[in-house]
């Protein structure tokens, strides 16, 4: 239920970096005027360990965008599954249920940091 | 003129949140306070472990943070203890996060080094997210849960720098299999500290509380000598400490800074 602050966040970085983008395009010289600038895609990365639930992002992301140079964006999101590194062979290895088991050896391998990823890795913005 | 770019962001979405949970531990770190983020299921025994801690402590002084999602009778129960007690209702929301803290932390008054006992939401999940601040986390595990837990909820045990294992007065009466779980919290956690306790006999809980006493102590008497040399002493050993720590994330630009440092 955490989702929507933490998809209000996403939306403010977007925004963020969307309204950077807004450079002054310089008319004949001495007129400028700032670039309209509307945020089109958002590229986020979730690990399947990081908690994160991307339906719930989904669901409220078009609802938190709503009014914001985001509305209207399209969200893709890239998941990443959660990998384990056994001690003992070094195997890097996606855990079956109730078991730490490496699949190679049968050491009980440890946590690593892929799966944990929580982030935006890129958007794109159209300006006119 | 109609153009589409992309642009690289590869920003963390806790970025805010980390960064306002540094700024909590420096200031509580600077005031001698030591934090203790307390995670584990409703029921596990909580609020009755904080009670045995704070009984026991020998030299450093309790503070508490409740977080409950509505009520507050866990906090006039330590009030009427003597307790300086702050309580956070979340209305609903799974987990405390940093701006929580930081507001309820400015609203405790601090009096003498101490422990901040920061009560988590009951919930096996969301805390682990989050980082409120603290210089640990504690877990509260129990007998009457079953031992499948390390395997079910990974990224708490993960994250605990310390595991209690409540209620074992009840062992002979529930078949908890300490073997499989001991294996779980091993595989995901090399090096925690277990004990095994039971907040309604007190078994366990004085080896607990000096082990915890001993932590604080070490990280009070640190953070001290480290917020001493920060505001007196800008010497060419701290500017090497800061870039050095820096090395890691921002890579070879600071290194040469580091260089230059040490030449002059």
């Amino acid at each position: 239920m955490h989702e929507y602050p933490i998809t209000e966040n996403i939306i403010r970085i977007a925004e963020k970096h969307g309204q950077d983008y807004r450079a002054p395009l310089v008319i004949d010289g001495n007129r400028s005027e700032l670039l309209e600038v509307r945020v089109t895609l958002v590229n986020l990365v979730i690990g399947d360990n990081s908690g994160i639930i991307p339906e719930s992002v989904h669901m409220y992301f078009d609802l938190i965008a709503a009014g914001t140079i985001v509305e209207g964006a399209e969200l893709s999101i890239e998941r990443v599954k959660s990998r384990l590194k056994c001690p003992n062979c070094g195997e890097l290895f996606i855990r079956k249920p109730m078991s730490f088991a490496c699949p190679k050896c049968g050491a009980d391998g440890h946590p690593t940091e892929i799966g944990k990823e929580f982030y935006i890795d890129s958007i794109e913005v159209s300006s006119s | 003129m109609h153009d589409v770019n992309k642009i690289n962001i590869m920003e963390d979405i806790h970025g805010v949140n980390d960064h306002i949970a540094e700024q909590v531990n420096h200031n509580l770190t600077h005031k001698g306070i030591f934090v203790v983020n307390e995670m584990g299921a409703p029921g596990i025994g909580k609020t009755s472990t904080l009670i045995g801690i704070i009984n026991r402590l020998k030299n450093l002084k309790p503070y508490v943070i409740e977080g409950d999602i509505e009520s507050d009778i866990d906090t006039v129960k330590l009030r009427e203890m003597g307790v300086k007690s702050y309580q956070i209702n979340t209305f609903g929301a799974c987990h405390l996060d940093a701006p929580l803290i930081h507001n309820a932390s400015n609203n405790i008054d601090f009096d003498g080094d101490g422990i901040l006992f920061i009560e988590n939401i009951g919930n096996l999940v969301c805390p682990a997210e989050f980082s409120i601040g603290e210089h640990i986390k504690l877990l509260i595990c129990s007998v009457t849960e079953g031992s499948d837990k390390p395997y079910k909820y990974p990224l708490a045990f993960e994250k605990a720098d310390i595991i209690l294992i409540n209620k074992v007065d009840l062992m002979d009466y529930v078949d908890f299999d300490e073997d499989f779980f001991m294996k779980g919290v091993r595989a995901l956690n090399r090096n925690v500290p277990v004990f095994k306790v039971s907040a309604k006999t007190g078994e366990g809980f004085e080896e607990m509380t000096a082990w915890l006493e001993e932590q604080a102590s070490r990280y009070i008497e640190a953070g001290k000598s480290h917020t001493h040399a920060h505001d007196h002493n800008h010497s060419g050993n701290h500017a090497h400490e800061y870039g050095h720590e820096h090395t890691h994330e921002h890579g070879h630009d600071v290194q040469i800074k580091v260089a230059h440092t040490h030449e002059k």
